[in-house]
């Protein structure tokens, strides 16, 4: 479904992806992990055509996504759903308005059917009740819901998702990973989801890529991952402060620092 | 020391020619997605309203205080001449040619111009200008379009008013407290103030300062660093640049026209 190869992405000279191959198979929740500040979200926005490669390919179901014109871009993105990580619902919009917004931008259908399906979508994340709130009254994790309702909306092949479970309550965190599984399994839907949750993502993901210092650390099936001889590894998949992954900041030494060089 | 002080000067001139730049390119994205708007009338329409009508208040406001200060004002200097008569004259041309437009143009900034960069920043600071991309429409022809023309068609109609609510406040300090003669305020105005030259120009002034004002309203809120204090910043600089543009542009236009 989605193949990248040998991608590399510079910010301000700093490299954050260097020659990153990831596959992404039909109908499989895919995760992608690795520490914050590791391109996990650059990389969502490059498959999206939100930002530019300097090197390498992105095809999506057969298009070369950074050499795709601005009008098909367009089309493709209308087959694809992002869910962000603060949900992005446009404030000045009800519940409802929200998940109707595709719908309406994208296609003529007639009012009575728009609001049959904009019912179904809330019906299937729960919040069918929520309909005509405002973003602002709904909790974080309504939020996410409706904005999942929103991004199945079209019907997309694909669906992305950023961080979903960061600063959720467990129960929240339960119910949206029963929504992915569920989406996945009932809609057709292809998942990647970015995340450094790690017990979340390994209870529903099929395949996890690692990605650290711009670089896929590991990849494979969870229970592969988990069986990881490599201690950098088990230090990210542990929660382990100190390893591999240092706990300071790379910084002059502590003593010299405080007391000034010995003998001055 | 003059070394650095060359370097910074020349790090805020690519900084400032970069955003000239942006800036520049930004307006030709916004005027190659106008005829979008032909799909969007209630979009317009409600960027009319809450860009425009919602300033009625405060242009209302200080056009009929700036009118009763220019009627107080001058009909003390007119008096020591016996000129008194011509305060409705004195009145309508200060408003018409300058005040107007100009004080417009500063209190729309800060009352329309400064919200709609705080908007549109905080749309990209909540990722709604992303999310928007994502479901495949473009945040310019979206969310831009409509509030740049709206801003930029609220402006003249807004100095007009202003200028008119002036003439007003002149009057009834001028006729109404300080004994000024009804019939010569108005027969005063109506020979002297000339509709080609001193009405319409005022108006081309008020165009141009409309769509300086919706330019840097959009393209700061679009261009803001997305962050709380990215915005705060922005929407500082819409006011202040607004402002700068604004005069400058006045003497310009004044040397031009008049």
């Amino acid at each position: 479904m989605v193949k990248v190869r040998g991608l590399s992405f510079r910010r301000n000279e700093r490299v954050i992806l260097e020659k990153v191959d990831i596959d992404i198979l039909r109908g499989k929740i895919t995760a992608i992990m690795g520490p914050s500040g590791t391109g996990k979200t650059t990389l969502l926005r490059i498959i999206g055509g939100q930002l530019h490669p300097l090197q390498g390919s992105v095809e999506i179901d057969g298009l070369e996504v950074p050499a795709l014109s601005t009008p098909d871009l367009y089309e493709l993105r209308k087959r694809m759903g992002m869910l962000f990580q603060t949900g992005a619902l446009f404030s000045d919009l009800t519940v409802f308005e929200n998940v109707a917004f595709p719908l309406r931008v994208h296609t003529r259908l007639p009012e009575s059917l728009i609001r049959d399906l904009v019912l179904m979508k809330l019906q299937a994340v729960g919040l069918r009740g929520a309909q005509a709130l405002m973003p602002a009254e709904l909790s974080g994790g309504m939020a996410r819901r409706v904005a999942l309702a929103r991004a199945i909306a079209l019907d997309p092949m694909m669906i992305m998702y950023d961080e979903p479970f960061t600063g959720q309550d467990p129960i929240t965190v339960g119910i949206i990973m029963k929504l992915i599984q569920q989406l996945n399994a009932t809609l057709g839907l292809t998942s990647i989801i970015v995340s450094h949750d790690v017990v979340e993502v390994s209870a529903i993901a099929d395949y996890i890529y690692v990605i650290a210092e711009g670089h896929v650390m590991e990849h494979g099936t969870p229970a592969e991952l988990g069986h990881s001889k490599s201690p950098w590894m088990q230090q990210f998949l542990q929660g382990l402060p100190d390893g591999p992954a240092p706990f300071h900041y790379p910084a002059s030494d502590f003593a010299t620092e405080l007391f000034g060089a010995p003998g001055a | 020391m003059i070394a650095t002080l060359l370097q910074d000067f020349g790090r805020v001139t690519l900084t400032a020619i970069a955003r000239m730049g942006r800036g520049n390119l930004f307006m030709l994205r916004v005027l190659h997605a106008l005829p979008s708007l032909r799909f969007g009338g209630p979009l317009l329409v409600q960027q009319i309203y809450s860009v425009g009508v919602l300033s009625l208040q405060i242009i209302a406001v200080s056009g009929l205080s700036v009118g009763m200060v220019l009627g107080l004002q001058g009909y003390n200097m007119l008096v020591d001449f016996g000129a008194e008569q011509s305060l409705g004259q004195a009145t309508a041309l200060s408003l018409v040619r300058e005040l107007g437009p100009v004080l417009t143009a500063l209190l729309f900034a800060g009352r329309a111009g400064s919200a709609l960069t705080a908007e549109i920043g905080l749309m990209k600071v909540t990722e709604q200008l992303s999310a928007m991309e994502m479901m495949a429409v473009d945040p310019v022809k979206r969310i831009i379009v409509p509030r740049f023309v709206a801003a930029f068609l609220s402006m003249p109609m807004l100095a007009a008013i202003f200028s008119a609510i002036g003439v007003l406040g002149g009057y009834f300090v001028g006729v109404g407290l300080l004994g000024v003669d009804s019939g010569a305020f108005w027969s005063q105005m109506q020979s002297k103030v000339n509709f080609g030259e001193d009405i319409l120009n005022g108006f081309v002034k008020s165009i141009v300062f409309g769509l300086v004002a919706a330019w840097i309203a959009v393209f700061e809120g679009y261009d803001a660093v997305p962050t709380t204090e990215g915005v705060s910043r922005a929407t500082t600089r819409t006011v202040v640049e607004t402002a700068f543009a604004v005069l400058g542009l006045d003497f310009i236009l004044t040397a031009v026209m008049f």
